[in-house]
């Protein structure tokens, strides 16, 4: 069933190691940052628009 | 009738807000299913290529990301569509949710692209059609975010890229069709609905990695278009409502 006959053999790629490696890492690490990116980005831009509101209802109540 | 109501409904932020984040759970989960089925099939299950040896594989990613790159431009071009059209306030923080992601893909496809290039023709770029369309294709994402992002009214900036997202959409065909139309460098197209010249798992492992760059980016702009919505509908009720109770509580 598994294509490979050592763990060597898997990591080699047929002495394309490099660049098959290199397009699975790249396309991993752009999937793993643009998740945290987006989340810091709702983080701060939901305290941002809660101060906001806040400064609003204190300005109406005075 | 009843679905046409359903459908409306959702049109709206308000209701729309609350049903994406419920969503996107599943479709996180979806999107790991199908990646590591994929990644099962394509790099442990599927056989080495007769022409490319194990260098193919690299198709796992590239054909996902080109795939993903032009259908999430289509999907930007038609909501950028419906929002000219019907003046709807979704279409527009649809449509920019989604843009990073777009170029995000496209940037994938063109670097796969040139680190599959390198050890098959021997060369990083060449001025070829498929990929000098594709690279249009990021300017045309990263276009599109440098102009709303210039304009400070969101509805007009929504406007303004909805237009040049519509006149960019011409793009989409010449890439497809760019690999029948000229002689290029690039190899034609490996799956057919008739007949595919490729084996059965390599295939499916294309297949279930394409699904999973779907689910992945469909989460992703969600998620996205979340935080858009709160921003642009700050001054009404139920953001405020949002911010004051549940918000606080969420990631």
């Amino acid at each position: 069933m598994i294509h490979w006959n050592s763990f060597s053999d898997f990591i080699a790629m047929g002495g394309y190691g490099f660049y098959v490696w290199g397009s699975f890492g790249a396309t991993v690490l752009i999937m793993a940052i643009e998740p945290i990116v987006v989340a810091r980005n709702r983080k701060t831009t939901i305290a941002r628009l809660k101060r906001q509101l806040r400064a609003e209802t204190r300005n109406t109540a005075e | 009738m009843k679905d046409r109501f359903n459908l409306y409904r959702f049109a709206s932020p308000a209701t729309f807000y609350p049903f994406a984040g419920a969503l996107i759970p599943y479709f996180v989960a979806v999107s790991i299913v199908f990646g590591l089925a994929g990644l099962w099939l394509g790099m442990l299950v599927a056989p080495t290529d007769f022409q490319q040896g194990e260098g193919y594989r690299i198709i796992f990613i590239h054909v996902p990301a080109s795939w993903m790159s032009m259908f999430i431009y289509l999907v930007m071009a038609g909501w950028a569509a419906i929002g000219l059209a019907f003046n709807t306030r979704l279409s527009g923080m649809m449509a920019q949710a989604l843009a990073p992601t777009g170029a995000l893909m496209a940037f994938l496809s063109l670097l796969t692209g040139a680190l599959w290039g390198k050890p098959m023709w021997g060369a990083w770029w060449v001025w070829d059609a498929r990929l000098t369309s594709e690279l249009i294709l990021l300017f045309l994402y990263i276009g599109y975010m440098a102009l709303t992002a210039a304009i400070d009214d969101a509805r007009r900036a929504d406007k303004a890229g909805g237009l040049l997202l519509l006149v960019g959409v011409v793009n989409i065909p010449i890439i497809y069709f760019s690999v029948k139309w000229w002689n290029t460098l690039h190899q034609g197209s490996s799956v057919n609905l008739a007949k595919s010249s490729m084996a059965t798992t390599m295939l499916w492992g294309m297949l279930l990695m394409a699904m999973c760059f779907w689910m992945y980016s469909i989460a992703i702009a969600l998620m996205r278009v979340r935080t858009i919505m709160l921003e642009r509908e700050r001054h009404t009720d139920w953001v405020k409502a949002e911010l004051l109770g549940k918000a606080g509580d969420e990631k």
